[in-house]
């Protein structure tokens, strides 16, 4: 509490009109060069804990030894990642992650583009409307999967009832079984993960889509633009700052997308239906040196996107000057 | 930036709305009613769409246990009696529950301790320091504990902290700061500093005027960051998957994963206790739902 007190001598004495003169003295500029602390500490003391000390212990871990039981044996070297690189399953896990997210994203962007379209015109109840929009951003994703696979039941589940009924789905067969087969496993999972981010991205199009001043289509009209052009050389150019930073969003959040592909298939059959976070996870319950490796590789790709995003928010700042 | 976003919003509206007003001019009446008539009609169409995963969750949790594998939309009777006998001791639904409400506010209360003093310090004084702060904020933001999940779990591990619900609100409170950070540093900035000025004239100190005139200035945004907290450590899945291993400390989402691997899956139950997670959480969601854009995409999209 003292620490507060003293902050406050500090702001009040900035608060006054006319500061007056002070001897720059060594213990004042200490002082204030620690006035911060008692106001950030807290937030920096808990950062501190939940995520800079998990890296820290993460390249440790990615570089020492374990039994099968996780017992520490001794230094590995790079023998972890050796035997990640060796792994005959990463490099088909590489390409489906790649897959994943650019299937994702690219699904969820461009509808989320037409979603925001409709929502920002006017009719009556479209309060209600974008309400009923929100429940799969607002419930539990792990929810969602697990409703997903229910209804996915191969003799059971809805989904197949009514692809039945179109005449679509032969009950008992392997076509039924759409989380059985990877391939199919893999189309619906994509589904889901676009259902789920829908929202997050309707709602931040619409966000920028709300910001474009309508003066702006009134003059184009005037001009003989026809809606097509307007929508090209008005709403795209000027939507871009909203579109890439829900881009950057979902790439980080499909990336690193972990009870979707959990609750509907758990990577399976084999580890045909893992993503990079996926197998991570799945490596961590008995090579947890190897499943270190494999969360460094996925941080580094991670690091990359945030350096990408960072730059790409001074850019956008740069651009509204 | 959040408070822009609103006002923003309204002044997008206001266009719109005059936009509208000019084009029904008497020329083409009938024409726009038909153009509103078919937009509203595919709004409903995919609001219904997005609604109906949730009307089979309901549906399922009404199923009587020897309908379930039947291949009908309805069962032949809703067996209301599942809502009680999930509560049943056998599931241990009621105990998750508690773990999941002392996890989610335990998380809310943290986060608003936290980062209160941190928004509040970063909008109103520059000092060495506060960009490097802030981008750190920013890193934060972007990163989940998926991605760091092996250390998280190493970490705990080492402390002996694993099965606390200590630690879950550790990391949910952390994970979900920067939100929070990002949002109250938007509304404590669009406060104008000479109302705490004045209200330190009138004899305040300066705490006591952030305290009495700012705070509740910027409550929108403390409700913001508050609730968003506490959804998200409801919802949260991983980390939770990771340090729960006994059923003691083990929130909901970690419950409904275990239901999973049994050899019998008592569905019914199962989207019970899901559907009473979600509907509060979808009602209060709804409250916020716009200032989290903003707060969600702070810094860049202004």
């Amino acid at each position: 509490m003292s620490n507060v007190a003293s902050v406050e001598e500090a702001a009040s004495e900035q608060a006054v009109p006319t500061p007056p003169p002070r001897r720059q003295g060594r213990g004042s500029r200490i002082r204030r060069g620690l006035a911060p602390v008692p106001w950030l500490a807290p937030a920096v003391i808990l950062i501190a804990v939940v995520v800079i000390w998990p890296i820290v212990t993460m390249v440790q871990t990615s570089l020492q030894r374990y039994s099968s039981l996780g017992i520490l044996i001794g230094s590995a070297g790079t023998q972890n990642f050796t035997a990640l690189f060796g792994d005959p399953n990463l490099s088909s896990i590489l390409v489906r992650t790649v897959l994943w997210v650019v299937a994702v994203v690219g699904i969820t962007m461009l509808v989320s583009l037409a979603l925001a379209q409709l929502f920002n015109q006017h009719f009556p109840g479209r309060r209600v409307t974008r309400w009923a929009l929100i429940a799969p951003w607002a419930a539990s994703v792990m929810m969602t999967a697990l409703i997903f696979r229910w209804m996915l039941q191969p003799d059971s589940g809805v989904i197949n009832i009514f692809l039945h009924q179109l005449g679509l789905v032969q009950y008992n067969s392997a076509g039924s079984s759409w989380l059985g087969r990877p391939d199919s496993a893999m189309a619906w999972m994509i589904g889901v993960a676009v259902f789920v981010s829908l929202p997050f991205t309707t709602y931040t199009l619409l966000a920028g889509l709300q910001a474009i001043p309508g003066e702006l289509f009134e003059a184009a009209r005037v001009d003989g633009a026809s809606r097509w052009q307007s929508y090209r050389s008005i709403t795209l150019p000027l939507l871009r700052p909203a579109f890439l930073v829900a881009l950057v969003i979902n790439v980080m959040n499909v990336f690193n997308s972990f009870p979707i592909i959990w609750e509907m298939t758990r990577g399976g059959p084999g580890y045909e239906t893992n993503t990079t976070t996926v197998f991570m996870y799945n490596l961590k319950q008995s090579f947890i040196g190897e499943s270190a490796a494999m969360s460094i590789v996925n941080f580094v790709i991670i690091i990359v996107v945030i350096i990408f995003f960072l730059r790409l928010n001074n850019w956008n700042r740069q651009e509204a000057r | 930036m959040a408070a822009e976003t609103v006002s923003t919003d309204r002044a997008g509206e206001r266009g719109a709305a005059v936009r509208r007003a000019s084009k029904r001019g008497p020329a083409r009446p009938s024409r726009t009613s038909l153009k509103t008539v078919i937009i509203a009609a595919a709004a409903y169409l995919i609001a219904v769409i997005f609604l109906l995963p949730y009307l089979e969750m309901l549906i399922t949790a009404l199923r009587p246990q020897q309908e379930l594998l039947e291949r009908n939309y309805l069962p032949h009777h809703f067996a209301w009696s599942n809502l009680i006998n999930m509560w049943g001791s056998g599931f241990g639904i009621t105990n998750s529950l508690r773990v999941s409400l002392e996890l989610a506010i335990g998380a809310t209360i943290l986060v608003l301790l936290v980062a209160t003093p941190a928004a509040y310090y970063t909008a109103r004084r520059s000092f060495r320091g506060r960009g490097l702060f802030l981008l750190i904020v920013l890193i934060t933001q972007m990163l989940q504990p998926t991605a760091l999940i092996v250390g998280i779990y190493k970490e705990f591990l080492s402390f002996h902290l694993l099965n606390s619900v200590f630690s879950l609100i550790l990391v949910n409170a952390g994970f979900n700061m920067a939100f929070a950070v990002w949002i109250l540093n938007a509304y404590f900035r669009s406060i104008p500093v000479e109302l705490e000025e004045a209200a330190m004239v009138d004899g305040n100190s300066h705490f006591g005027a952030m305290l009495r005139i700012t705070f509740p200035l910027a409550m929108p945004g403390v409700v913001t960051a508050l609730i968003f907290t506490f959804i998200a450590a409801w919802n949260e899945f991983i980390a939770a998957l990771t340090l729960t291993t006994g059923s003691s400390a083990m929130p909901l989402t970690v419950l409904l994963d275990s239901f999973i691997g049994q050899y019998t899956v008592d569905w019914q139950h199962l989207f019970g206790a899901s559907l009473i997670a979600t509907i509060p959480v979808v009602i209060l969601f709804a409250f916020i739902e716009r200032r989290v854009v903003g707060g969600l995409t702070a810094g860049s999209v202004k």
